[in-house]
């Protein structure tokens, strides 16, 4: 229900709440209002709902889930190939 | 605009459509089926609503074979010789955006209704319909925009209409324009002449101008480096039609409704089915960001400087060929081919070997938040 | 596109796929429902359905905001439209919601001053802009919109802003979830919930599904390869056996949630006794109402509405077809009279509607095979 997307933060005014997100070369303001916990710096990407950041995305988290998902499958190929040695021994 | 077309067939008629008086004569089996109440923005947005006006009131009312597919650009005999003729009406706003205005839309938009016609735009009429009230600077500045389009393109604007209407019964103001071509040897654009096996062709990215337009609204607040595609594409048009002109079966530009619509409508008309392939479709980056930020889609989104042509496969290189070569011509791609399924629908395929059909829409695309 | 394209890979989606076709057991029909509208998009729109194994079916979910709203409180804030000094301010989605006199883009055609916004900021603007007239923005969505609702409440209230108030339609996701579960005739065995919901409210809310109802929750983002992951994810708990709650979603949702924009909501919101949705009925403390301390932004107190209830037709079914029970091309309903050109019903009514979905990406595919596609 809830289109958001992933933008980075290119620019961010001292003492404001409001930074300028861009995705893909498109900008817009966006309201940081939500995230003062942990308030967003100059280069950081953010969830953008409704002009709003909504949460931080996690470069870190990404990148693991990518290797994750690229090794989906390689236990398998692997016991394959050992089985395989296996018949031709 | 659709156009309501005169049958096929040199010598068959010999006056344009409504001259006759036999041409006004409805046959009682082309009754009116539009059931709307009343007239709706969406009636103008060039989606379904739109050819439900089209083909539900006018074409029976006013054309003489109500049946027949509609085009672009309808072909008529004046004493043995074939003329095209398109008109057009342009209604923008804002009147300027960056890459135009309304004025170049309206000569580009009525050259381009007769290139993919298959035909020279050689002459064109227009007509203002005036706001009270409305900047004469504005209104100049339109007219030396339209006159240097016309320029641009080798086309003689020959003469025009003004009214001016009360304040506020006019978005400042609104442009028609009518053209006439000289029909392209060695092209026949029909329909009916697609077959299975053929290749879809685009001649650039898709949702430039749509995009920009919405973007200079300014409502949503949202900036990116685009400007209206705006153009005339008879050059490319005439570069292909020389390299591969026997096997050009049917053309459109996408405008209002976008890529998706234009297709529904041939899907439609030919009862074949469009596959698309989706790693294939051009779509600049900034115009991907914006649709993926509003939730739009950019096949739904207006062009007014692209053209699609469906291409018998073997001369599809060839076309391609010719495109790419000429200037302005070197993004255009393969965006998909016809195939028997699903009949009278357009799909699109997934880089992971899925599907989804991409319907015409109501009305104009809408920002979503969901 | 940064944190996009990558979950988008022809090849890594190849191997997902690939796994789940490993981890799918033929003899066993799993019904997979996900929750959030914005996951039924995702899944037409890649077309998921098509690579996937038959024996997994998709059930779509409530999480459609615009879909569960009933035509009566379309109505009510149509009426407040008709005030020539409001500026009626709505997201795109609203814009074709059919009212009972029509939808608002028809009022505006009819002249009324409505304007399509993308944020509440935006509206807030608008009354800055334009002192003299009266803006009334409509909030609809779940709990991942009505943060930067409240948010712009505690704006307008700070900055003194008069001329602004809230027709308040947000929905809390939870109670639909609750309501579906209860119901006798459903059958799920696993859910995949809402991510962009759930960078609110946290993972932690989902515990009772999976405690008390013994069925696998896995939080999903809304990239192809999100999804997939989160199918995966649950094969391998309904293989073995488990029901728990996980984050796929782990580079947005943090499990505790977004304490901040939980905080505003308190602050600006309160539960409703309840609230009718749409092709469901009343459900309980499942809506929000702006509260008593911001009473002057409150659109409901400022104006009078008419708070008619318009019921669906009864041939509609709307409440199977959202419980699962029924596919959307069983409704009798379904591609005759009620097309997202003229919806009948709650599930047309939005673009991600489970029924509107079908329509538009599906059902005219549905007797093709689809020629296979080379890598």
């Amino acid at each position: 229900m809830c289109l958001a997307i992933p933008g980075k933060i290119v620019e961010i005014a001292e003492r404001s709440r409001l930074a300028t997100i861009e995705v893909a070369g498109v900008r817009r303001k966006v309201d940081l209002g939500l995230l003062q916990d942990e308030m967003p710096q100059l280069g950081d990407w953010v969830l953008i709902h409704v002009g709003f950041a909504i949460s931080k995305v996690s470069e870190q988290e990404a990148l693991e889930q990518m290797l994750t998902l690229s090794r989906l499958g390689e236990a398998e190929q692997a016991i394959r190939e050992v089985r395989a040695y296996g018949q031709q021994e | 605009m659709l156009q309501l077309r005169t049958p096929k067939g040199d010598g068959e008629h010999s006056e344009p459509v409504g001259l006759k008086s036999e041409a006004r004569d409805s046959s009682p089996s082309f009754a009116v089926l539009l059931r709307d109440p009343q007239i709706e923005m969406a009636h103008g947005a060039g989606g379904t609503a739109t050819r439900r006006l089209v083909e539900g009131l006018f074409a029976p009312l006013l054309l003489h074979s109500p049946s027949e597919p509609l085009a672009d650009a309808a072909h008529v005999a004046v004493n043995g010789t074939r003329i095209a003729v398109t008109t057009d009406s342009f209604v923008v706003s804002p009147l300027c955006f960056p890459g135009g205005s309304i004025g170049e839309l309206a000569i580009n938009g009525t050259i381009n209704d007769l290139a993919v016609a298959g035909a020279r735009p050689e002459a064109i009429v227009v007509t203002f319909v005036l706001e009270a009230g409305l900047a004469t600077k504005i209104l100049e500045a339109e007219v030396r925009a339209m006159a240097e389009a016309a320029r641009r393109a080798g086309v003689q604007i020959v003469g025009g209409d003004t009214k001016v209407v009360e304040h506020g019964k006019a978005d400042q103001m609104y442009v028609t324009t009518t053209g006439i071509g000289s029909p392209l040897p060695g092209v026949t654009i029909d329909p009916r002449l697609v077959q299975v096996g053929d290749k879809v062709l685009l001649s650039g990215c898709m949702g430039d101008h749509g995009i920009t337009i919405l973007l200079a609204r300014g409502e949503l607040d949202i900036q990116a480096d685009l400007r209206s595609d705006t153009r005339s594409v008879f050059p490319l048009v005439d570069a292909m039609v020389r390299a591969a002109g026997p096997g050009i079966r049917w053309m459109r530009d996408p405008t209002r409704g976008g890529v998706a619509t234009s297709l529904n409508e041939l899907a439609r008309d030919c009862s074949l089915g469009i596959h698309l392939f989706e790693p294939a479709l051009p779509v600049r980056d900034a115009v991907r960001g914006a649709c993926e930020l509003l939730g739009l889609d950019p096949l739904h989104i207006a062009n007014e400087g692209q053209f699609l042509a469906v291409v018998a496969s073997k001369y599809a290189e060839r076309a391609l060929n010719a495109l790419h070569q000429t200037p302005g011509g070197e993004e255009a791609r393969v965006i998909g081919e016809i195939h028997e399924q699903p009949a009278a629908a357009v799909l699109v395929t997934t880089p992971y070997g899925g599907s989804r059909v991409v319907d015409m829409l109501v009305g104009d695309p809408l920002p979503r938040i969901c | 596109m940064k944190f996009v394209d990558e979950f988008r890979d022809a090849e890594v989606v190849h191997k997902a796929a690939g796994e789940i076709r490993r981890l799918a057991d033929p003899a066993r029909h799993y019904r997979i429902m996900e929750i959030c509208g914005g996951h039924t998009h995702a899944i037409y729109r890649f077309g998921l359905k098509d690579i996937l194994p038959e024996s997994i079916e998709f059930i779509h979910g409530p999480g459609c905001p615009i879909c569960v709203l009933p035509m009566g409180r379309i109505d009510d804030g149509l009426s407040l439209a008709e005030d020539l000094n409001v500026i009626f301010a709505a997201f795109g989605d609203v814009m074709r919601v059919p009212g009972t006199r029509g939808s608002l883009l028809q009022h505006r055609a009819r002249g009324m001053d409505v304007r399509i916004v993308y944020s509440p900021s935006d509206a807030l603007t608008l009354a800055h802009a334009n002192p003299d007239r009266h803006v009334m923005f409509f909030a609809i969505g779940f709990e991942t919109t009505a943060p930067s609702t409240a948010l712009t409440l505690m704006r307008a209230k700070a900055e003194g802003i008069r001329n602004f108030s809230v027709f308040c339609n947000h929905v809390t996701i939870m109670p639909a979830v609750q309501a579906i579960l209860d119901s006798a005739d459903v059958q799920l065995d696993a859910f995949i919930g809402p991510g962009h919901v759930s960078t609110v409210i946290g993972c932690q809310a989902y515990e009772w599904i999976a405690k008390h109802k013994s069925k696998p929750v896995v939080i999903s983002g809304f990239e192809p390869l999100d999804i997939l992951e989160s199918v995966v994810m649950i094969l391998r708990q309904l293989n073995d056996g488990e029901a728990k709650v996980e984050n796929q979603y782990k580079r947005a949702v943090p499990w505790e949630g977004n304490r901040t924009a939980l905080q505003v909501m308190a602050e600006v919101f309160e539960l409703r006794p309840d609230f009718e949705w749409r092709g469901i009925g009343l459900i309980s403390q499942s809506a929000l109402r702006i509260r008593d301390s911001y009473a002057a932004w409150d659109a409901e107190r400022r104006f009078h509405i008419p708070g008619l209830r318009v019921t669906d037709p009864k041939a509609a079914q709307c409440g199977e077809v959202l419980k699962g029970v029924l596919k959307p091309v069983q409704c009798k309903l379904f591609g005759q009279e009620c097309t997202p050109e003229h919806p009948l019903g709650a599930l047309m009514v939005s673009s991600e509607g489970a029924c509107a979905a079908c329509y538009s990406y599906e059902h005219r595919k549905a007797m093709v095979s689809i020629p296979s596609q080379s890598a």
